[in-house]
């Protein structure tokens, strides 16, 4: 095997330009895996924290009858929390949440919302209630309301600008007031983003005659505590609330894996060929290895040895530059060519890659076995080949 | 008394073509012994590269017996075939394939690297083959540096380094000039004589031929003739 490993790397070497440019391709290859696949660990990684500190906090509490996807079943979806919860909510160390629909009417246009009041001293979101405390907003009698930039944007509103608000309150009847966007925010999370206006909970709990009622409540801590509710309220776990990111950002993953599967038949295919065409051009010095003493089988090895000594060397290479590039953009981040929020998950625009022990090694073990195969196959024919044929260069 | 080489007893090889088989060695009874500087001579299709081919256990009998170092080829697995190659035949071709990667001194260590001899053993004995050859100032060439005289003497130190007991030289001469083909051929039988290797070649080469000491004549498949050179001058 030594001496196997010795003449694969004396052949591979000798070969010169050819063997760079293959080891080139399968470094390329190598990188390319890592990084594409880095992206897509990363973002998921990003999706969820992201998520989690914008939206679900470390697991919710949701009314019996909410349900996030229809809005039918807003209407019926509040309760009041114990008085212990309140006054730990009017602490801010919980998120509470009520959600209605609306209408706005920006500059004559008919827009549907949804409304959301979230209590302002709140600390377990990233959402910056504070901008809405009635303190902070006491010079105009609109009411003050937030909302993310994709929203605004959509809605052509700016801070400061003015808006009238339709909704029915509990008992059905329609109401309307003035509100004032006093802050756009940029957030990564399209949930809290699209189609959402915020505003004081308290607030909008007065509009719908709903005196101390939420929907739903963020936890600042993996915790499910049942004394804190009661029946009218259902614990969501944080792998419940984040399963739907996790299913698409693995969907879009499995998108990804087409085109590093592309890039990696690309580079088998190079070493295919050259091991194919060595059937051909190195038919005479295969003869010469039997007749020096090989067998038929350790020639099959031979080849494959050359193949795997391929992948170490395209692995040497990877490292070489590989290691610096994917360095860089763990430190310095990729920018998506598109908008993340098009893809209708969480995500900022800029992916930190995520690197990990087991995606490097698996990637050099798929690179290793696909390359070793790739050599094995051709190196099967050519020991078929009838060494006194080859001898003279002949294929028989 | 010399100890018998090779040992042919109704050797039969036949090839398959079409729906039928041709005859390329036709009951070929043969017997050198050890020391022999021989040559199977004849018109091309005659046999003798076939021949070659079965005692250099590259191929084999399709009947008959064909004993190589008192190990019949034909009952050979490939593994002990591979083994015979190694420690004992020494081969020599028209088209010399060198490896075309390696150095000088690396095609003719080639061959003590299967034997897994050891780094001193190695040099030692590539040093010596060089010299045999008068190529030590060639050594760290590669085979595309080399003349066409050049790179048979490098086949013949890589065939010789391991001093085998049978040289299977195929055309050796094929490819040279005159003055390179007198060379190699002084540089074998000097090797034969010195060491007492046995030679035999597949030639139709007029140089050779003047240089062998027993000539076996084949035609189709046959041995027509086997004979000393004095013999012939004789006839």
């Amino acid at each position: 095997m030594k001496l196997a490993i010795y003449i694969a790397f004396k052949n591979l070497l000798g070969a010169g330009l050819r063997t760079w440019i293959n080891v080139l391709v399968l470094s390329f290859s190598f990188v390319a895996i890592i990084w594409i696949k880095g992206i897509m660990l990363g973002w998921d990684h990003q999706a969820k924290s992201q998520l989690i500190e914008w939206e679900i906090g470390h697991g919710q509490y949701w009314h019996t009858n909410y349900d996030p996807n229809d809005s039918f079943t807003w209407d019926d979806s509040h309760a009041s929390p114990s008085d212990t919860l309140l006054n730990a909510i009017k602490e801010g160390r919980y998120a509470a949440i009520l959600v209605a629909q609306g209408v706005i009417y920006p500059e004559g246009r008919m827009v549907p919302v949804c409304l959301k009041g979230i209590n302002t001293t709140q600390q377990v979101l990233k959402i910056p209630t504070s901008f809405l405390s009635q303190e902070e907003n006491s010079k105009s009698s609109a009411i003050p309301v937030m909302m993310g930039a994709y929203m605004a944007n959509s809605c052509q509103l700016k801070e400061g600008d003015q808006f009238l608000v339709r909704w029915r309150d509990k008992d059905g009847v329609f109401d309307a007031r003035e509100m004032e966007l006093v802050k756009v925010f940029a957030t990564p999370v399209p949930t809290v983003d699209a189609g959402q206006i915020w505003l004081d909970c308290s607030t909008l709990q007065n509009m719908m005659g709903l005196n101390n009622e939420i929907t739903l409540l963020s936890l600042p801590s993996n915790e499910s505590n049942e004394l804190l509710f009661s029946n009218e309220f259902q614990f969501k776990s944080k792998e419940f609330l984040l399963s739907d990111i996790e299913k698409m950002v693995q969907m879009k993953s499995k998108g990804q894996s087409v085109f590093y599967l592309v890039l990696l038949v690309l580079a088998m295919l190079a070493i295919f060929d050259t091991q194919v065409l060595s059937v051909f051009k190195r038919r005479r010095e295969i003869g010469t290895y039997i007749a020096l003493g090989y067998t038929r089988s350790e020639v099959v090895r031979l080849f494959t040895i050359e193949g795997g000594v391929y992948a170490l060397l395209a692995s040497a290479l990877a490292l070489l530059y590989g290691y610096p590039f994917l360095l860089w953009q763990y430190r310095n981040g990729f920018k998506m060519p598109v908008d993340v929020a098009e893809f209708g998950i969480a995500g900022s625009n800029h992916i930190y890659p995520l690197f990990s022990l087991a995606l490097i090694l698996g990637t050099f073990l798929l690179i290793a076995f696909t390359t070793l195969l790739v050599s094995y196959l051709p190196a099967r024919k050519i020991a078929a080949l009838n060494p006194a044929e080859t001898l003279k260069g002949r294929l028989s | 008394m010399p100890e018998t080489i090779i040992q042919v007893d109704n050797l039969i090889k036949k090839f398959p073509v079409g729906k039928g088989f041709f005859t390329a060695l036709d009951t070929i009874s043969l017997r050198i012994e050890s020391g022999e500087f021989a040559g199977l001579i004849g018109p091309s299709g005659s046999g003798k590269t076939t021949l070659l081919n079965i005692l250099g256990s590259l191929d084999s009998p399709s009947s008959g017996e064909a004993l190589v170092l008192n190990k019949s080829i034909g009952k050979l697995g490939a593994k002990e075939a591979a083994d015979l190659r190694k420690e004992a035949i020494g081969f020599i071709f028209q088209t010399y394939n060198l490896l075309p990667v390696h150095t000088v001194y690396e095609n003719v260590e080639f061959p003590l690297l299967l034997l897994k001899r050891t780094k001193k053993e190695r040099n030692l004995q590539v040093e010596e083959a060089l010299e045999w050859v008068g190529l030590q100032s060639k050594r760290d060439s590669r085979p595309s540096e080399l003349s066409g005289g050049e790179s048979q003497r490098v086949a013949i130190a890589r065939a010789m380094v391991k001093r085998p007991k049978l040289v299977l030289a195929d055309e050796p001469t094929a490819n040279l000039d005159a003055k390179n083909s007198f060379h190699v051929l002084d540089t074998m039988k000097e090797l034969n004589e010195r060491l007492g290797v046995t030679f035999l070649f597949a030639t139709h080469d007029d140089k050779v031929i003047q240089y062998l000491r027993r000539i076996i004549e084949l035609n189709d498949g046959q041995i027509a003739r086997d004979y000393t050179p004095e013999k012939r001058q004789q006839s």
